[in-house]
């Protein structure tokens, strides 16, 4: 190999790589890229605070100690035979003391020695919380006086990951991210070009229309992944949230998701001049959806007359798919009902956008 | 790619647009030879931005035909955006991104032009080069504008009020550029209510006034026009006793007397001869001058013996 093979494989790509950079496309992406970065806090919004939701109402709900059942009971001795179960918090009273406390809802069950040896329980049987202290209560009280358990038993503690709170709610904060992302990332960027006039200066160059709005997807794409992976991520290595399904899937699903919603930013971005007209409308759109999508509960306790209108917003099928995919391993050729509603959105806002459009 | 000398740079013809309430632009006609500086003047309103707009490509007139370079915006829409040099009146460019990267992204636009140091240093930017668009001053801004719609190396260049808003030093900073870029042979459309900027910069000079062309010529011709070549401006003691307009004009020299803010102002065209005449009259009736002024006649003074108005009459 003779030198001058070794300087044009040099020369070659530099010259390429320079010619790249000059691309249009290329430096309207790193506009976007350079915009995010250097607003500190588009970059909180969408990365650090989710985290700290997710840390904290996983906190908050993850080491829910066993229920301790508050009751009463009348007679040191009864109180100190159910003081031998762990699960009891039992107080000393007398009688008329601890009909009050039950009165007012400060113990669930009071227990009244009567004639005879025998025991009264006092309690509301319309709640299933007095119930079950009944039965522990009550077994409390036939051990100690002797009786044994004729089949014996043993208990195995089943507290998988994938069904804890925390599962449920990483999915949920993840659609909301993908959602608020991609709306306020495209829209407040679009309308804030519109309002300083800048779209205008930009049609009066030469530059390719349609190359302003792919450097919007683009950079989207980039911000996207980097969004799943810190949240998802954390989730995992915080919690040990799963992701059950195929990785690639979960992948393909934020980005039709991630898109779809986009394409909502983009309609909403269409005509608005303003940044105020642009977040009314955003939280007018977006404020149905933190309500009733099942970011942080089941969107199935909606009652039935309203789960058609429930099921046909587009973050609770992103959600729901999510919730699915990672939590439950489900595969995306099942969730066509779901993937359904997420193209919808995003075919009709993006026709709906590119006709409504204003450059200026 | 040079224009035929033969061949005007803009040629405007019939054009019309009219607002739900307002004809901004009412059948005019313009016609900017190549290489020439040309002066859109006018007071707000007139319908300057309108007409520049339209030539820009960016709005659609109701009537009437444009032409640049011999193109045109319905069949030559993609040539003319690469031969376009073109600043807009306020357009606030990203604030979060340096000089050079905003220059960066408008040269990537465009087929052929100056590398982006070069635009830099033609708009005196050098040491501002890395710094972010927010942190510049408005003649900063207006320079970096300006090199962005040089970044192209453009035939034709629009200037919509190049100077609106910014102090007297970065106004003189501009016209120093603009006038540069005159010599480069390029041509220059510019539009401004600034009389002065109009008279330095332009080598002819459209008076426009409620969406017409009201007259045309180099500033030289239009000042010419009026046949008056000085303004005296005086004041009189005890200035709530008017003076009688009639006798003034009869004074050696002056064309035309008016009342303005509490004191008077003469039309003259022999400055010493009227001058000379007024204080020998006052002198004569008793009456004190307590002020005196006078000027060359400008741009403005065509302007207001056109239309009795004032450029920047709000």
């Amino acid at each position: 190999m003779s030198e001058g093979t070794v300087v044009a494989h040099h020369m070659r790509p530099l010259a390429e790589r320079r010619r790249f950079a000059e691309h249009s496309l290329v430096q309207l992406t790193l506009v976007r890229f350079r915009e995010f970065w250097r607003e500190p806090e588009a970059v909180f919004w969408v990365f650090i605070f989710p985290i700290l939701l997710a840390a904290g109402l996983g906190i908050a709900f993850r080491n829910r100690p066993a229920d301790i059942v508050k009751i009463a009971a009348v007679g040191p001795q009864l109180a100190n035979a159910l003081r031998t179960e762990k699960s009891l918090s039992v107080e000393l009273l007398d009688r008329a003391a601890g009909e009050q406390a039950l009165r007012t809802g400060r113990i669930i069950l009071l227990a009244v020695p009567a004639s005879g040896g025998s025991v009264t329980y006092h309690y509301d049987d319309t709640n299933p919380e007095a119930r079950n202290a009944r039965l522990l209560v009550d077994r409390t009280v036939q051990h100690t006086a002797g009786a044994r358990d004729p089949v014996p038993s043993t208990d195995d503690l089943v507290r998988e990951p994938g069904s804890r709170y925390i599962d449920f709610l990483v999915p949920g904060l993840l659609g909301m991210n993908l959602m608020g992302s991609g709306i306020w990332g495209l829209g407040f960027a679009i309308v804030d070009a519109r309002r300083k006039k800048l779209l205008k200066r930009l049609i009066a160059s030469p530059m390719p229309r349609s190359q302003y709005l792919l450097s919007f997807l683009l950079s989207r794409l980039t911000f996207l992944y980097l969004e799943v992976a810190s949240l998802v991520g954390f989730g995992f290595l915080v919690f040990g949230v799963p992701v059950r399904g195929s990785v690639w899937e979960l992948a393909v699903l934020c980005l039709i998701s991630s898109l779809s919603f986009s394409a909502l930013g983009l309609l909403i971005a269409s005509r608005v001049r303003t940044i105020e007209g642009a977040s009314g409308l955003m939280n007018f759109v977006m404020l149905p959806m933190w309500i009733f999508s099942g970011v942080f509960f089941s969107a199935d306790r909606f009652p039935t007359v309203l789960q058609p209108f429930v099921r046909a917003l587009p973050l609770t099928a992103v959600i729901d798919a999510l919730r699915a995919q990672m939590l439950q391993g489900v595969g995306l050729s099942h969730l066509g009902g779901q993937l359904a509603v997420i193209t919808g959105w995003l075919i009709v806002c993006f026709f709906a956008a590119l006709k409504l459009f204003r450059w200026r | 790619m040079p224009t035929l000398p033969s061949q005007p740079a803009v040629c405007v013809h019939g054009l019309r647009k009219a607002y739900a309430d307002v004809v901004a632009v009412d059948s005019l006609d313009l016609e900017v030879r190549a290489g020439e500086c040309f002066g859109l003047l006018g007071p707000n309103g007139a319908g300057k931005t309108t007409t520049i707009e339209i030539c820009e490509g960016l709005l659609a007139p109701d009537a009437g035909t444009v032409e640049l370079l011999g193109l045109r915006w319905e069949t030559d829409a993609a040539e003319l955006r690469q031969r376009l040099g073109v600043q807009l009146q306020e357009t606030q460019l990203s604030e979060k991104l340096t000089v050079e990267e905003t220059l960066r992204l408008f040269r990537s636009f465009y087929r052929r032009g100056p590398a982006v140091t070069e635009v830099i240093r033609m708009v005196q930017l050098e040491e501002k080069r890395g710094a972010r668009v927010g942190g510049l001053s408005g003649g900063q801004k207006q320079r970096l504008a300006m090199a962005c719609a040089l970044v192209g190396d453009p035939d034709l260049l629009f200037l919509d009020e190049p100077t609106t808003g910014l102090d007297p030093q970065a106004r003189r900073q501009l016209w120093d550029l603009i006038e540069r870029f005159k010599t480069e042979g390029r041509t220059i459309i510019l539009t401004t209510h600034y009389m002065d900027e109009a008279e330095r910069l332009s080598d002819r000079v459209a008076v426009m006034d409620h969406g017409k062309i009201i007259a045309l010529g180099t500033p030289r011709e239009l000042i010419a026009s009026i046949g008056v070549e000085h303004m005296v401006g005086f004041a009189v003691d005890g200035g709530a006793e008017m003076l009688n307009l009639a006798w003034l004009e009869k004074l050696d020299g002056v064309r035309v007397a008016r009342c303005e803010n509490g004191g008077y102002e003469l039309q003259v065209s022999e400055l010493h001869r009227s001058v000379a005449a007024l204080f020998e009259e006052t002198a004569r009736r008793g009456i004190v001058v307590t002020e005196l002024r006078t000027h060359s006649a400008t741009l403005e003074d065509v302007f207001v013996s056109l239309t009795g108005r004032h450029l920047r009459d709000e």
